[in-house]
């Protein structure tokens, strides 16, 4: 087995890995740091984001603004602590970007633009067109080719994660190219390896958000928290799931049923007028206006497309100018995958899976794992409570992929080298494993569990819940793992680049996460931020459950679920609400 | 929407080449079944997951901003995921890896020529002095921004190299994407890099080895516009070697 021996090794190669391999080599350029990934770093689906970044620039906007929007859009289950570092250093990292290239759009000064989005008090998204996470990945992508220290392996698919004496090791990958098994030695790990948005059927997610860093470390003790909480994003096309960014709504587009009739009014999010105004109807958050269309089309007030019923994003007041300046992305996409032109027609959008909110448990990054370190969209630092704002995870991967970089540095400095024997031993027995799926000609085809899996979460942890349709879900995941542990048949046996066999690891992670979802689903029993229930659980219940979920490996077994506080420190949780009467915004 | 609904079924030939076997490439033919909106990366997952597990193609995003799912479609360059398998039909289509790179198998070709040479053109920025975050910004107007903007979107997805008659003769030619990203940042008000990058700019495998056929802008999905990039950056390297590019630049112009 080839050994590759470095200091810190950063798994996977999207903004938060970028981030913190450039945050190494920039605090100590002694420090080798191997940058692994399952794609080549602009592949990963950091690139698929569209709408921005918040960030307070304006001068009617404040950190506090910021802060309280980010918390009570959380429904207070933030940590508050972890929310004020963040809104404290979005702007310098931000800025950071834009010193590297970043083409953030402009007013006609020259000076950075922002827009609005959805829960945000003021204009205060930084964007670049709607194209912000592709500006974001190709400039740190770009600007880490600066960087001796950082070495890449680009399509090194991480398969397991090595520890011992307590503490990270290293991680064991196949290089995808020749199917070699290789042992990165390390002192540190950071894990950045995005959500897990390919568990359920419709999602907005690239193919590779499959759980993996999530599944890596459950599976080696640390705890997954608050993975009830998933995000459907409102306004997706129906089938493909392809994303309409917020930005749509953030520069005015609107939400109409099939009478041409802007339901948001009917659900807390209006009066109507004075519109546009921020926090109201197409300004609210992603989880009230995903289940207000669930309301709408339980009414019969949807309408019918080939691929599932939908409403409309109607754009056609923007103008051409204004949609093809600010919405390229998304103008082409509907063209070519929905067949609709935004300037003359409404778009049909539906919700989809788009965010996991919760992920592994750590602490400014320290996950409970001595040198294992997570940050982004696979980790739960505590500032997106129970449902997340538009524009503050494409900062979080900086800020806290920034801060992941630091510490894991600061801490490979101090750790000793430990013997290899039990690492170099666990690696081979990991190895082993690996090529035995790879072998294996007996069982069920990969894509038959995964796709029963997607609709069973659809089905039964989806955007409004109720125990007996997580329980049908619970029992499916468990039947499925059981499945899934007879054998999956491949009928690609050879090494290099086989992707039948990374689907069929893929797929492995995904059950047990997913799992880990709907356990904490079923155990959350009170409705807050995007986890909202039908049965007898319809309120927030913070006397029970102003709590972080969080969930334990136990094996073959479903996860062990506890509870952990959440740290307030100056926002007492409060009714959560939007719309009301608010002041008409001026739109940038 | 009935005809939306129908479903028709297409044939598929596609390359096969498993390096473990040794045998030489061949083509292998599914009957593949598709709707209106069946994108030819769709069918390939349909073969994937129902009928051969063993064909293996890249992709990601599915929505034609990774780069990822480059292949030939009846022998033009194209995303598999942005091109639909109701274009084609009745008749057949053929499938191949991209052109003039390495194949490793089926579908999945070799990138490092490319990675190696994006790296060669030094794509950050390299700025006249280091600027403290605490001051902010930059600014940069609009109209200084349109200068680079196009030549910012370039998805790497390698199309282009696969049209590049030149890089297929050629291959140490630094070739279309690369070469625009070179000038993405030559043409950023922000960014003095221009004599760090020149080497590769100015030398045989730069713009010079460019014969202007044009085909790496027909295909580019973003609209990049390569070839405008470096025939622009002739002029360029022409100004460059008569000492001319130095005297706009102190003068604020040459961007």
């Amino acid at each position: 087995m080839q050994v590759i021996t470095c200091d810190v090794v950063v798994v996977g190669g999207g903004g938060s890995g970028l981030r913190a391999a450039i945050a190494i080599a920039e605090s100590d350029p002694k420090l080798t740091v191997a940058l692994v990934s399952k794609v080549v770093p602009m592949r990963s689906h950091t690139v698929a984001a569209e709408g921005g970044a918040a960030g307070v620039i304006r001068g009617d906007d404040s950190l506090d603004n910021h802060f309280n929007d980010t918390v009570s859009g959380g429904d207070w289950l933030c940590d508050q602590d972890a929310v004020q570092y963040f809104v404290e250093h979005c702007v310098e990292e931000l800025v950071q970007l834009e010193h590297w290239g970043c083409p953030w759009s402009r007013k006609d000064d020259g000076n950075i633009n922002v827009r609005f989005f959805g829960g945000m008090t003021v204009q205060r998204t930084w964007f670049a067109a709607d194209k912000s996470g592709f500006h974001i990945l190709h400039t740190l992508f770009q600007t880490s080719i600066k960087y001796p220290g950082i070495q890449r392996y680009d399509e090194y698919f991480v398969a397991d994660l090595i520890l011992e004496d307590g503490r990270v090791r290293g991680v064991l990958a196949i290089e995808v190219a020749t199917g070699e098994i290789v042992l990165f030695e390390a002192k540190a790990v950071i894990l950045g390896t995005g959500g897990a948005g390919r568990v359920y059927r419709q999602n907005t997610n690239a193919g590779i958000v499959t759980g993996d860093g999530m599944g890596l470390a459950y599976r080696h003790g640390a705890k997954l928290r608050d993975m009830e909480f998933v995000q459907y994003h409102p306004t997706c096309l129906p089938g493909s799931g392809i994303l309409m960014t917020e930005g749509c709504r953030g520069e005015g587009g609107i939400l109409t049923n099939k009478d041409g009739y802007r339901y948001l009014q009917d659900y807390a999010l209006g009066p109507l007028d004075p519109w546009p105004r921020p926090k109201a109807m197409e300004l609210g958050p992603r989880d009230r206006l995903s289940q207000a269309f669930w309301h709408e089309d339980q009414k019969g007030n949807t309408f019918q497309t080939p691929l599932g019923s939908a409403v409309n994003l109607d754009l056609r007041h923007l103008g051409e100018k204004k949609i093809l300046e600010r919405l390229p992305l998304i103008t082409e996409a509907a063209r070519v995958f929905a067949g609709v032109d935004p300037v003359t027609d409404p778009i049909p959008v539906r919700p989809a899976v788009h965010y996991t909110m919760g992920g592994i448990y750590a602490n400014m990054t320290e996950t409970e794992v001595p040198g294992l370190f997570a940050a982004g969209e696979c980790s739960s630092v505590g500032i997106h409570g129970a449902n997340r704002l538009g524009s503050n995870s494409l900062v979080e991967i900086i800020v806290f992929g920034k801060v992941a970089g630091e510490r894991a540095a600061a801490y490979a400095r101090t750790v000793k080298d430990g013997s290899s024997a039990g690492v170099r031993q666990q690696a081979e027995e990991s190895a082993s494993r690996l090529l035995a799926l790879l072998k294996n000609d007996k069982g069920e085809r990969v894509a038959k569990l995964r796709d029963e899996m997607g609709d069973a979460m659809e089905a039964g942890v989806g955007i409004y819940r109720q125990a007996s349709g997580m329980k049908t879900a619970i029992d499916k995941i468990a039947e499925l793992r059981a499945r899934y542990r007879a054998g999956i048949a491949l009928d690609d046996h050879s090494r290099s680049f086989n992707t039948e066999w990374l689907t069929t690891i893929e797929l492995g992670f995904m059950l047990e996460v997913a799992e880990a979802m709907a356990h904490s689903a079923y155990n959350r029993k009170e409705s807050r931020g995007a986890h909202v229930r039908l049965d007898e659980y319809k309120t927030r219940d913070d006397e029970h459950f102003l709590q972080h979920s969080l969930a334990t490996y136990t094996g073959e077994g479903p996860p062990a679920i506890s509870y952990q506080p959440v740290t307030i420190t100056k926002s007492q949780p409060r009714t959560r609400s939007y719309g009301g009467a608010g002041k008409q915004a001026v739109m940038t | 929407m009935t005809a939306e609904t129908n479903t028709r079924t297409i044939e598929i030939d596609v390359l096969r080449y498993d390096p473990d076997s040794g045998a030489p490439p061949r083509y292998q033919t599914y009957t593949v079944p598709f709707q209106h909106d069946t994108s030819v990366l769709v069918g390939l997952q349909y073969i994937k997951d129902h009928l051969d597990g063993t064909l293996t193609f890249r992709w990601s995003c599915r929505m034609a901003i990774c780069g990822s799912c480059g292949t030939m479609i009846n022998g033009i360059p194209q995303l598999s995921c942005h091109t639909f398998l109701r274009d084609y039909w009745p008749k057949k289509l053929r499938i191949d890896p991209l052109e003039h790179f390495p194949i490793i198998k089926d579908l999945a070709i070799d990138q490092t020529d490319f990675l190696n040479k994006l790296d060669s053109v030094k794509p950050y920025l390299i700025p006249k002095q280091e600027k403290p975050l605490s001051e902010g910004a930059y600014l940069q107007t609009p109209k200084q921004m349109e200068q680079y903007y196009n030549y910012s979107q370039c998805i790497n997805c390698l199309l282009c190299y696969a049209a590049c008659p030149q890089y297929g003769l050629t291959p140490t030619f630094t070739g279309p994407a690369a070469l625009a990203l070179l000038h993405r940042y030559n043409a950023d008000s922000r960014d003095v890099g221009w004599t760090a990058r020149s080497d590769v700019l100015n030398s045989e495998d730069g713009v010079w080895r460019c014969t202007l056929v044009g085909y790496c802008s027909e295909v580019c999905p973003k609209n990049v516009d390569p070839a405008h990039a470096i025939n622009q950056n002739k002029v360029n390297s022409t100004l460059d070697y008569f000492g001319v590019l130095k005297l706009l630049s102190t003068v604020g112009l040459g961007k």
